[in-house]
């Protein structure tokens, strides 16, 4: 390296090279300035999605009646249990990071390779957890009917508790299927069709009297605007284009489509980093055990992507707070 | 590193005997933090739903409570609390400044395209 270093006779002052004005090393250093251009592209996002928020405040989808469900109790409505839990597991295993880190600090082999599988099993949890809530999202739970204008109208009964359309649609057999390659023009397909059409939906809404009709529109006290008996039909007949059931990129049963299309964009964006973080958490666990870091003297890998792990962590935390909270 | 941590937080209020001993502390911090949060995202109290410059009461204690999280696991759990002072500044006012502006924009003219439309002559509903 000397050879290459010319001698400037200012070694040791401030500008003088060798000099480590911010006590880190490169690697950590290098990581701190990925985290805050990554924290940047995260805020992007967020900002985006509050962007779409602001711009539809009155008519936004409320979280709690959307994510309510927990795996292996089916059909109870429990709003936040769910993804407080998933929350919980993803602290848990920034926490066991932070110890694999301190037992590499004393040189534990042992120790840090048991916490380097702990953290890697919590991000494995966190990341099926992910992939569930993405599920049953797509899935969705009541269906609904989408009106020409793009708007979502759900159905209610009169305590207004939600009602879905398999509980009162009236189903003719004279139902068309699905357009394929195969049977019609080959140049022309289309998706899955919806359980039922819209004039199946209107003939059991008329054959049920006390349901009604709930709009996207939030009132002044937070809650959606139920409309009366006569409003109902005539809202679902005239305007009512679609049925909708559960959610994807372009229709939403739950409300807007750009809820949807966030959800899928930030929390996909985020199980990415939580996915590519199990990867790299696994590649160094297998450097772990074979000593390499032992050799070096020096766990410092670890505490590098340990930072990259907690960041993933700290995002969490803010899409929690900003998709399901607020 | 192998030099000493900082182990006291709350500025000095609690401080913690080893580092392992801070992180399991930091833990119950902000699983206490989360609890808090979730407990007001279920039962949402009236007496939060006022309105504080601009937004619901409620939604400030939440994002107050997050930034209050995010703090811990960059101070604590990612050894901030330990990097020199200008390391510190260089992540967190760059973010913090950037963050806010973006914000700010996107918030406002988020804002403003809701009034077009709740105030313009642009039919939605239909």
């Amino acid at each position: 390296m000397s050879t290459t270093v010319v001698n400037t006779g200012t070694e040791g002052k401030t500008w003088g090279g060798g000099n480590r004005p911010l006590q880190a090393s490169y690697g950590k250093m290098m990581m701190w300035f990925f985290i805050v251009s990554d924290a940047l592209t995260f805020s992007g996002f967020l900002a985006a999605y509050g962007f779409s928020r602001f711009k539809f405040i009155d008519a936004w989808p409320i979280a709690d009646e959307v994510f309510t469900h927990v795996p292996f109790l089916h059909g109870q409505e429990m709003p936040m249990i769910y993804v407080a839990f998933m929350t919980f597991i993803l602290i848990m295993s920034s926490v066991t990071m932070v110890l694999a880190v301190d037992a590499g600090h004393h040189l534990k082999k042992a120790k840090v390779t048991l916490y380097m599988l702990l953290t890697i099993i919590g991000g494995l949890i966190f990341v099926g957890s992910q992939a569930w809530e993405w599920a049953t999202f797509i899935k969705g739970d009541y269906g609904a009917v989408q009106t020409k204008g793009g708007n979502i109208l759900q159905f209610v009964d009169a305590e207004g508790h939600r009602v879905a359309l398999r509980d009162f649609a009236i189903v003719d057999q004279k139902d068309r299927t699905a357009h394929s390659k195969n049977t019609g023009l080959w140049f022309v397909q289309e998706g899955t069709l919806p359980t039922y059409s819209v004039e199946e939906v209107v003939a059991g809404l008329e054959a049920h009297e006390n349901i009604l009709v709930r709009t996207q529109l939030l009132d002044e006290h937070g809650h959606k605007t139920v409309l009366s008996r006569e409003e109902s039909l005539k809202r679902v007949k005239e305007n009512g284009k679609i049925v909708v059931e559960g959610a994807n990129l372009h229709v939403n049963e739950y409300g807007s489509p750009l809820f949807a299309d966030f959800f899928f964009f930030i929390t996909g964006f985020h199980g990415f980093h939580v996915f590519s973080g199990v990867v790299i958490n696994i590649i160094i666990f297998f450097n772990v055990i074979l000593g390499t870091y032992e050799r070096r003297k020096s766990y410092e890998m670890v505490e590098k992507v340990g930072l990259y792990w907690h960041f993933v962590d700290l995002v969490w935390v803010f899409v929690f707070t900003f998709f399901y909270l607020v | 590193m192998a030099h000493g941590h900082n182990l006291a937080i709350l500025r000095g209020l609690i401080k913690f005997k080893s580092n392992t001993q801070k992180i399991w502390g930091v833990l119950i911090l902000l699983s206490i933090v989360t609890t808090v949060e979730v407990a007001l995202g279920i039962y949402k109290p009236e007496s939060l739903m006022g309105k504080v410059l601009g937004m619901k009461l409620l939604n400030w204690i939440f994002i107050i409570l997050t930034i209050v999280k995010a703090y811990y696991i960059t101070w604590d759990f990612m050894h901030m609390r330990d990097e020199t002072k200008a390391l510190q500044r260089m992540v967190v006012w760059t973010a913090i400044f950037l963050i806010l502006y973006l914000i700010f924009i996107l918030l406002q003219e988020g804002g403003y395209v809701f009034d077009v439309y709740d105030t313009g002559y642009i039919k939605r509903d239909f």
